[in-house]
């Protein structure tokens, strides 16, 4: 849990998204302190990825206001926001570059802070990817592709982290590496988003959780509220 | 058997050219999603170039400089690669999420334009580049036989471009940006790279492949506005036959095919100027995806 008192790192306003004449978010506000992990919880279609998705500028429309660190990302085009807002993303569909190797992959995307971790932390990190260095993108399992995805975000020195979905499809004994994964960024003072289906696995790792709605947060919930609020929160997710 | 090395030879001297024009379509086509029929005639612009820059920049503009044979191998792909990268930003951009058949029409149409343009002030039957440097001139001694030393040059040359080219995409850094902006954009500009930036200067150097192919040609074919109609329509032939995206099959298969004509002019010549097409037709029938295209 980070200090009482830790900065807003990511302040989200009003925040309106359209993908060309659908009307996806609907007034999002969603506030981020530096060091914490927060989930965003809710139905399949909430729009829980467009949320991270319109961060990134990869909507067809968003208004409002996106600020990390006090600096204004909505009229930023999308290749520069990483760069300004120290952002990395793991998209839902991992996003592996077929046509890359695994070496390439990691690589790809370019710095944008000083300190990220290097190639050899990285592969400390993740063992399993060293040994497929040389393998194409294409050819890698689940488990491998969710990996990659995280690990190359870590070499680029961002410091928000914004995953989705990481543990979709995965198998247990993955999901518990997975799980040790965000333990140590964690432990490493990273600002981590996770939009999660797989409540068990987010809940012991969360600071805090927002229930999404319809394009707008219903709920918002501290983990130490989770056992007095779980009943309104299952009324939520429940299909 | 000299006869047969002397024409394997200038075979694969039209091969160069065939290479090197597939593959700065293959890049473009590859990153864009664009059939650039202006091929030709950035090919041709790029021989004009050097035509200008040698014998015309006094009498036309009053400016006493002649640039020769090596400077307009800098200066020719420069030119036309700007000129490329201004029509990518000014027009086919607008038509980055259409169909091919919309990008096809306007590069026609810039082909057509810049035909017509040349053919204004120049003899469309040729007007011959004398800028052809000393050092490059006679015969070389190959040993078994005697052979043009220009054309060799040409040769080597080009193919030190091509497998640079081939490099650079396959194995480097900047490479893997490519291919990686290729695959998914959106995501690779959430990384935080600048997507339509690369494009544009892909489809400037693909351009400046043209021009550069067109400063080779210009010592040895007279430079003429129609050069560049009457070699794409081959090109695009190579093209078929190799498959599109792919760059080393770009190149291979136009090496390959500029032999094969060779070959011909010694085994049946009348059928010289038609066996790229007919090669065209029986790949078509049996590997529709061309010889290095992925079948979908
Ligand atoms: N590219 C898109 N174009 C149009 N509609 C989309 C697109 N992506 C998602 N949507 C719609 O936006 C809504 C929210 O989707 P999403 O953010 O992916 O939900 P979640 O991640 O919470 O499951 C859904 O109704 C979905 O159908
Ligand atoms: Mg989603």
């Amino acid at each position: 849990m980070p200090p009482e008192n830790a900065r807003e790192l990511l302040k989200i306003e009003n925040l309106h998204a359209w993908y060309g004449e659908s009307h996806i978010l609907h007034g999002m506000e969603l506030t981020v302190h530096e060091g914490e992990v927060i989930t965003l919880l809710g139905r399949n279609g909430s729009g829980r990825s467009t949320t991270l998705k319109a961060i990134l500028g990869l909507v067809g429309k968003r208004t409002g206001s996106i600020r990390v660190n006090g600096t204004e990302l909505i009229n930023l085009p999308t290749h520069q926001i990483a760069r300004v807002g120290k952002l990395g993303y793991c998209p839902e569909e991992r996003g592996i570059y077929a046509s890359l190797n695994v070496d390439e992959n990691l690589v790809l995307p370019p710095v944008v802070a000083e300190d990220g971790m290097s190639v050899d932390e990285i592969y400390q990190m993740f063992p399993n990817l060293r040994e497929r260095r040389k393998s194409q993108g294409s050819k890698l399992s689940g488990g491998e592709q969710q990996m990659l995805a995280i690990a190359r975000i870590l070499r680029t020195g961002a410091t928000l982290l914004l995953l989705d979905e990481i543990t979709e499809g995965l198998a247990p004994v993955i999901l518990k590496s997975l799980n040790d994964v965000i333990l140590k960024l964690r432990g490493k003072g990273y600002t981590i988003i996770l939009v999660e289906q797989n409540f068990h696995f987010a809940a012991p790792l969360a600071d805090r959780h927002y229930v999404i709605e319809h394009g707008r947060v219903v709920l918002q919930i501290a983990a130490d509220e989770l056992e007095a609020k779980q009943d309104e929160l299952n009324r939520h997710l429940s299909v | 058997m000299q006869l047969i090395t002397a024409q394997a030879l200038l075979g694969l001297n039209v091969g160069v050219f065939y290479a090197m024009l597939s593959l700065g379509l293959a890049v473009i086509f590859g990153l864009l999603n664009i059939i650039n029929f202006a091929h030709g005639a950035m090919y041709m612009l790029g021989a004009f170039v050097a035509l200008i820059g040698y014998s015309y920049l006094e009498q036309w503009f009053g400016i006493s400089l002649q640039i020769g044979f090596w400077g307009s191998l800098i200066m020719a792909p420069l030119v036309v690669g700007l000129l490329g990268i201004i029509i990518e930003r000014t027009m086919l951009k607008r038509l980055a999420n259409l169909d091919h058949i919309y990008g096809l029409l306007l590069t026609f149409g810039i082909t057509l334009i810049l035909q017509g343009l040349f053919a204004n002030y120049f003899n469309v039957s040729g007007t011959p580049y004398p800028g052809q440097p000393e050092v490059l001139s006679g015969v070389l001694n190959l040993g078994f036989m005697y052979f043009p030393t220009y054309r060799m040059f040409a040769i080597v040359f080009s193919l030190v471009v091509c497998f640079a080219t081939w490099y650079v995409i396959e194995h480097t850094r900047l490479g893997s940006r490519l291919r990686a902006g290729v695959e998914n954009p959106q995501l690779t500009q959430a990384f935080g790279l600048n997507v339509p930036l690369m494009v544009t200067l892909t489809f400037g150097f693909g351009a400046a492949l043209a021009g550069l192919a067109g400063v080779l040609a210009a010592p040895i074919y007279s430079v003429s506005p129609l050069m560049g109609a009457d070699l794409i329509i081959v090109v695009f032939a190579v093209v078929v036959i190799g498959g599109m995206g792919s760059i080393m099959g770009a190149i291979l298969t136009g090496l390959a095919l500029g032999l094969v004509e060779g070959m011909t002019k010694v085994f049946y010549p009348p059928a010289a100027n038609t066996v790229i097409f007919f090669l065209m037709v029986l790949v078509l029938l049996f590997r529709p995806a061309g010889l290095f295209g992925k079948e979908q």
